[in-house]
């Protein structure tokens, strides 16, 4: 490759940086009065967000028309490939840290609770058996299964990620209606498994006596359902601001990688889920 | 190191002026400096904190701060001396070195790159600002162990909160790096022709955005722990306190490296120009490099030896903390090959590697035998760790960012550093170093605890020499201040674009001071 031929597009002092650094020491600093109950707390926390919003809308809309100007060329869009990848491995080692908390609590630390010195000196007639709230716990509580709506979840967004690759086929081909179709069905597919959580959680806290204070089974099912969900809806977000761009006629067969790395990151809040329905749900 | 080198002559920074430049810039040069003139700062305000620490330490008894302030200052100092000085520091070469190192005319993500830095100091208000709030900051020591994080006041939450900033800075910062190795060199720079220093930074990055998100996890679990009724951390709701731990310190021992990679990739650069030989063994110090960042991932319960974990585990962490010296023993043995015969000279930057070699070895082995499970039940939570992490940080480290400061100086600046004045640095902090922490050793083998604002009285004596060596320590960093400031004042002898005679690599084909923009026309190297 001739160097000169493509130089490496290196933008402009930018203003959003600061912004984004505003918002979270709002965010931040919002967060701990809120939670402790001093100051304006939620105000705070919330003017954070909203600088935030304002931030990412103006960052990514420049990155988008810095895209569809064409400036970047085959080495920046290299670059984005390889940080999107790294950004990637970084959250899965995000959701290790909760899922290896979860193997340590089921394989080791509630065994012991339930063996030995601690059984016999400290929590007496505590078996241990998983699912467990711990050794104190006064009320009982039923698991959630596995083969109710989290199966249908699971059918639901291994569903979403075929027709999210039917889409990006549709884009490769030129064929912008299988595009737009598949990405909509994707991101109902997406808002239907998001409707499916909010009512599992509903029916959790309303009928099984169970929510997030129940436990150390309470407190990983919440957090590993949580983030994964939270994941889903920033993945359902990316996805409608892809739409909206193929709306604006955005993309090229051969120049979409904000498209692509959309798809990758919902493949990647799949395979969780996979993983999750697996060792929180079914075992 | 043969290349051909495209003309220079634009030179200027553009947009706003003033302030807002700083703020605004995507430059990687500007935002090189604003790294490191932050974490200098956050070496001033972490070492305050220890020079109050030491004040009190200073005689037994309890004389100078309250016990619960006593514990608020080491715990921040900690986490303002690991996130705050020494992370950005070698974030701060990275930014200034790595484009010029492999011939890029900026970082991979300019834009990223400013959040990155912007992004520490609200994390630094957060963190030091949780000394005003009602309860004051954190007391729970820098690895935050529950049950006493759970307990604490508000400022426990705002450390939480800037860790969480400073993590995202991190992974950004660290993605940006790796995207730049990887993606901008220039034609003819192959991965085996890369600068060490680009080659550690690399291997750290990696480390960096595998065990970040681990910390965030960690630490978000303390907060829900905290605040919304979880029972992570807690045996009563049938968690474990020491789920923490192993969270934290699956963390905590890459971080260790995190702190140290860079290091090796700056005395790597250093010793090959004043020895005026090409550095021994290059090949085996990459292989080195990485496998002592895959096997940080399966030792951290060596930090967990006295928390009742079964024999079995007990054995496998040690043996595999022990494998680690094997590839630093590797560096150490190249580093010294690298020397041999040499015909050496001792300018400042080649005075801290020496001097860092020496004092780091001397971490390394204590390191050795903290990982000997019988002997560190003894020795665990005593000074003996004080000591052992101190001669790895301060002696490794730090020493490294000095001398990696003097090296690189006559570029940032256009001025070579006061060589009299660095030598005096380099002694002053030599020798003061060694009196603060080696008698530490003494003290840990009989039974001094950590984290403890008094003390039996018959470690009265080494104590009291210890206090002594940190302010003269403390002391001893405004000579560096000094160093800098000439320089970057314009004063001293200038710089050619090679400052030091035998200096290889891309970065001394620029002229002195680097001009503004660079290698916008990417060189070739042969
Ligand atoms: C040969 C290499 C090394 C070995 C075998 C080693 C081993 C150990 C062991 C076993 C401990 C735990 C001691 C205890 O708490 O009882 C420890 C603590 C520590 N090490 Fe190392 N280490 C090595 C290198 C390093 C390096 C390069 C750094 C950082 C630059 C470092 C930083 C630390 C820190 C900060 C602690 C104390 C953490 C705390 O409890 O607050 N070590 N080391
Ligand atoms: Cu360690």
């Amino acid at each position: 490759m001739n160097p000169s031929l493509d130089k490496y597009f290196v933008p402009e002092p930018s203003k959003y940086p600061i912004f984004g650094s505003i918002a979270l020491l709002l965010f931040g600093a919002g967060a701990v009065m809120w939670l402790n109950e001093v100051g304006p707390g939620p105000i705070v926390f919330f003017l954070g967000i909203a600088v935030l919003i304002y931030m990412l809308f103006g960052w990514f809309g420049q990155v988008v028309r810095e895209s569809e100007g064409g400036k970047y060329g085959k080495r920046v869009d290299a670059s984005f490939r390889w940080s999107m990848g790294w950004f990637i491995f970084s959250e899965v080692m995000f959701f290790a840290a909760f899922f290896g908390a979860l193997f340590y609590i089921r394989v080791l630390s509630v065994p012991w609770l339930a063996s030995g010195d601690n059984e016999a000196l400290l929590w007496q007639g505590f078996t241990g058996n998983w699912p467990t709230a711990g050794p104190t716990a006064a009320e009982t509580f039923t698991p959630m299964g596995a083969w109710g709506i989290p199966a249908l979840n699971t059918l639901i967004l291994l569903t979403s990620g075929a027709t999210l690759t039917w889409a990006h086929h549709g884009l490769i081909k030129g064929r912008r209606d299988q595009l737009r179709n598949g990405l909509l069905m994707t991101i109902l597919l997406g808002l239907t498994f998001l409707g499916f959580q909010i009512y599992e959680y509903f029916h959790a806290y309303a009928d099984l006596n169970l929510r997030l204070t129940t436990g150390i089974y309470g407190s990983t099912f919440f957090m590993l359902t949580g983030f994964h969900g939270l994941h889903v809806t920033i993945g359902a977000i990316m996805l409608t601001v892809m739409f909206f761009r193929v709306q604006a006629g955005h993309f090229r067969p051969d120049h979409h990688f904000a498209f692509e790395a959309t798809a990758w990151y919902w493949h990647f809040v799949d395979v969780v889920w996979l993983i999750l329905f697996v060792v929180v749900y079914w075992l | 190191m043969a290349a051909v080198i495209p003309d220079q002559s634009h030179d200027h920074p553009h947009g706003p002026s003033g302030l807002m430049r700083w703020i605004t810039t995507t430059n990687h040069k500007d935002i090189g400096t604003m790294y490191l003139i932050f974490s200098f700062i956050m070496f001033l305000a972490g070492g305050v904190m220890a020079l109050a620490i030491r004040a009190e330490l200073f005689q037994p008894g309890l004389q100078v701060v309250a016990p619960e302030f006593f514990n608020q200052l080491t715990s921040l100092h900690g986490l303002v001396m690991v996130f705050g000085a020494i992370m950005p520091a070698f974030v701060g070469f990275a930014n200034w070195q790595i484009p010029l190192m492999i011939g890029a005319s900026d970082m991979a993500f300019a834009r990223m790159n400013n959040w990155s830095f912007w992004l520490l100091p609200p994390a630094a208000i957060l963190l030091i600002g949780s000394f005003f709030v009602p309860g004051g900051a954190t007391g729970a020591g820098w690895t935050l162990y529950p049950p006493l994080s759970i307990q604490m006041g508000m400022g426990m939450d705002m450390a939480i909160f800037a860790i969480h900033i400073m993590g995202v800075s991190s992974i950004m910062g660290a993605i940006n790096i790796v995207v730049t190795i990887l993606n901008m060199r220039a034609p003819g720079m192959t991965m085996m022709k890369l600068p060490l220093f680009c080659w550690t930074w690399l291997i750290t990055a990696y480390l960096l955005i595998a065990v970040m998100p681990v910390l965030a996890g960690a630490v978000t679990m303390l907060l829900t722990d905290r605040h919304f009724g979880t029972s992570f951390f807690n045996a009563a709701g049938g968690g474990d306190p020491v789920l923490y731990q192993h969270v934290f310190w699956f963390f905590g021992h890459p971080e260790v490296y995190i702190l140290i990679l860079p290091a090796f990739g700056i005395i790597s650069q250093i010793i090959p120009t004043f020895a005026r030989k090409p550095l021994f063994g290059y090949a085996s110090m990459v292989y080195a490099t990485a496998s002592i960042a895959v096997l940080s991932f399966i030792v951290w319960a060596h930090h967990m030896f006295t928390t009742g974990m079964p024999v079995t585990g007990q054995l496998f962490f040690m043996y595999a903390t022990m494998l680690i010296a094997v590839p630093t023993g590797v560096k150490v043995f190249n580093w010294v090959a690298t020397m041999w015969r040499g015909s050496m000279s001792f300018e400042s930057p080649m005075l801290w590697a020496t001097g860092f070699i020496f004092v780091f070895t001397m971490g390394g082995f204590t390191g050795l035998i903290c990982a000997i499970a019988p002997i560190d039940i003894q020795i665990h939570d005593t000074y003996y760790v004080v000591a052992h992490f101190h001669y790895v940080m301060v002696a490794g480290s730090l020493f490294a960012l000095f001398g990696g400061a003097y090296y690189w100086l006559p570029k940032w600046t256009g001025r070579m550093p006061d060589e009299r004045i660095g030598k005096l640095h380099f002694w002053c902090s030599m020798v003061s170093f060694n009196i603060t922490f080696f008698p530490l050793h003494f003290l840990g083998l009989a039974g001094m605890p950590r984290r403890v604002p008094d003390y039996a009285l018959q470690f009265a004596d080494f104590n009291a020499i210890a206090t002594v060596g940190a302010f003269g320590f403390g002391l001893s960093q405004l000579i560096f201040l000094w160093v800098i400031v000439k320089a970057a004042r314009g004063e001293g002898q200038p710089a050619a674009a090679r400052a030091w005679e035998n200096a290889d690599g891309l970065e001394w084909t620029v002229p002195s001071p680097a001009p503004h923009h660079t290698f916008e026309e990417a060189p070739v190297v042969r």
